[in-house]
């Protein structure tokens, strides 16, 4: 038994890497069902996006790269089909560089439309730039929603958007032109002027500096999307209510796929988190019971 | 003067942005703004200093033959394809624009590759946890079972569990996570907070005062 205990701890770690492999990748093919519990934290996100007007402007500030993409990707998605089919406009912006294409990413992604342009008083709009489809609802560039891009400073673009944002964004990302020849940005002239922030991050600056300077300093209401590392530290926001809402995680991402009625991705992929974990948990239960056995002995001989 | 200029600017921006804070008012609000701005214009330029001390280093790697030069010639090729990719193949229109060759660079060679960095993490700490991950002492038990309760409440793993164990309402695993989440990870992140905060207070007081100055290179 001993002998046993001792391969178990000197276990090469290649099969580690196996096994969690399989968990991950298995559970995508068997097609599992599973129910989601939506908890208070994604609830009160809903409930703050759900009671905003139709035709109310919202901040998104995708502050996140490719390396979060499977835990924000998902709520970039939900968030962006949400707005489009409940008329709500959405401004885009980034203080990661990443973070504006990611956005374009998840925007390309949910258009349904298979056409690639139509032509529209004199203008070629292209499906997934200039025109999302999702369902029977449509959002138009410029109009709808707009990609400011990213710009460097961190927290004090926030704190000069306070007063202008023309002067944190005097162009667009995609064409280039001056933010106040579309028709979303009449009227928005500094932070206050928004409804709703909706911000995805993955670290620093993110959520934290949405919350110390859109929040307190502005006055605008901001619920977050973070990865599972970075929730905790911004729980203490939503506990005090400066924070409208947290989605954590890839959990989070599948909550609020649930909550507004489009499962997806972060649904599906939650079954291969959930085996994942499981397999962890094994890990260390089998580990200290080994530990803990050759210890004990070790012990005695000694 | 070559320490007296810089003292001064520290002490008058980081002034302003403390008083402006209060008084938003002309002229504060104003100079907080244009040291906004000059702060965006420079950390826009660090990015290309950056850039460009990362094209240094790695061509000093590949003249001086270092061992690693070959990780430093897939560097150099790797920034030189998607500079160019974004300056001079962009047909037109914005680089970063759906279509564009940088964009189809970001979506088929960068964003895969940044995405596997991440997922490797996934084999490393299962690794880790497998090896390191033991309940030594009391202090150690506790956060392990801590790290139990959270890792399977937040699946829904967790509630067909807790059904296995015949959980009361209120008792679930799901619900115990979110215990620790919302009571005792709040209250060590905000102690955490307020630390950071306080911390953060003195040191920036000690800079703007001119009592710290070893930003400036000197003792």
């Amino acid at each position: 038994m001993q002998r046993i205990f001792e391969k178990l701890l000197a276990i090469d770690r290649r099969i580690i890497f196996l096994v969690i492999f399989l968990a991950l990748s298995i559970p995508i093919f068997l097609g599992i069902k599973i129910n989601i519990k939506v908890t208070d934290e994604v609830q009160i996100f809903y409930d703050a996006i759900s009671s905003l007007p139709s035709g109310s402007r919202i901040m998104v500030a995708c502050d996140y790269d490719p390396g979060s993409e499977p835990e924000l990707q998902p709520m970039a998605e939900s968030g962006f089909r949400y707005f489009i089919q409940n008329n709500l406009r959405f401004v885009i912006i980034g203080l990661w560089p990443q973070g504006p294409m990611q956005a374009n990413k998840a925007l390309v992604s949910i258009n349904e439309a298979k056409d690639e342009f139509i032509v529209e008083n004199g203008d070629t709009l292209y499906f997934g730039t200039d025109l999302i489809v999702v369902g029977p609802d449509t959002a138009r560039y410029g109009i709808d929603f707009v990609n400011l891009g990213f710009q460097a400073g961190n927290e004090l673009v926030i704190q000069r958007m306070g007063s202008s944002i023309k002067a944190a964004f005097a162009s667009d990302l995609r064409l280039g032109k001056p933010i106040e020849e579309f028709d979303i940005m009449r009227g928005l002239n500094q932070l206050s002027d928004f409804d709703f922030i909706f911000n995805l991050s993955a670290g620093y600056p993110g959520t934290v500096e949405w919350v110390q300077f859109a929040v307190d300093r502005f006055h605008v209401a901001c619920g977050a999307g973070n990865t599972a590392v970075q929730a905790p530290q911004v729980y203490p926001y939503l506990d005090s209510g400066q924070l409208s809402g947290l989605m954590g995680g890839m959990k989070g991402a599948a909550e609020l796929e649930k909550v507004v009625g489009h499962k997806a991705k972060a649904t599906m992929f939650m079954v291969s988190q959930t085996a994942a974990h499981i397999f962890v948990i094994l890990f260390i239960v089998i580990g200290n019971i080994a530990y803990f056995a050759t210890r004990g002995k070790s012990g005695r001989k000694g | 003067m070559k320490r007296e200029i810089p003292l001064i600017l520290t002490a008058v921006v980081g002034l302003t942005f403390v008083v402006q804070f209060f008084v938003p008012h002309y002229p504060l609000g104003f100079m907080a703004d244009m040291f906004s701005d000059w702060f965006s214009i420079i950390a826009a330029c660090a990015i290309w200093l950056g850039a460009l001390n990362l094209l240094k280093i790695s061509l000093n790697k590949i003249y001086k033959k270092d061992k690693d030069r070959f990780y430093a010639v897939v560097t150099i090729i790797s920034f030189l394809l998607i500079v160019i990719a974004g300056f001079f193949f962009s047909g037109g229109r914005r680089f970063q624009e759906p279509g564009t060759s940088f964009d189809w660079l970001y979506i088929n060679v960068y964003s895969p590759l940044s995405a596997t960095m991440f997922a490797m993490l996934a084999f490393y700490v299962a690794s880790a946890s497998y090896r390191a991950f033991r309940a030594r002492n009391a202090q150690a038990t506790i956060l392990l079972l801590a790290a139990f309760v959270v890792m399977i409440g937040r699946t829904p793993f967790s509630d067909w569990l807790s059904g296995v164990f015949f959980l009361p309402e209120g008792w679930q695993i799901s619900n115990l996570s979110n215990i620790i989440m919302n009571f005792f990870n709040v209250a060590g992140q905000r102690a955490i907070m307020i630390g950071i905060s306080l911390g953060l207070i003195s040191t920036a007081l000690r800079v703007i005062l001119g009592i710290e100055r070893t930003y400036l290179g000197g003792d």
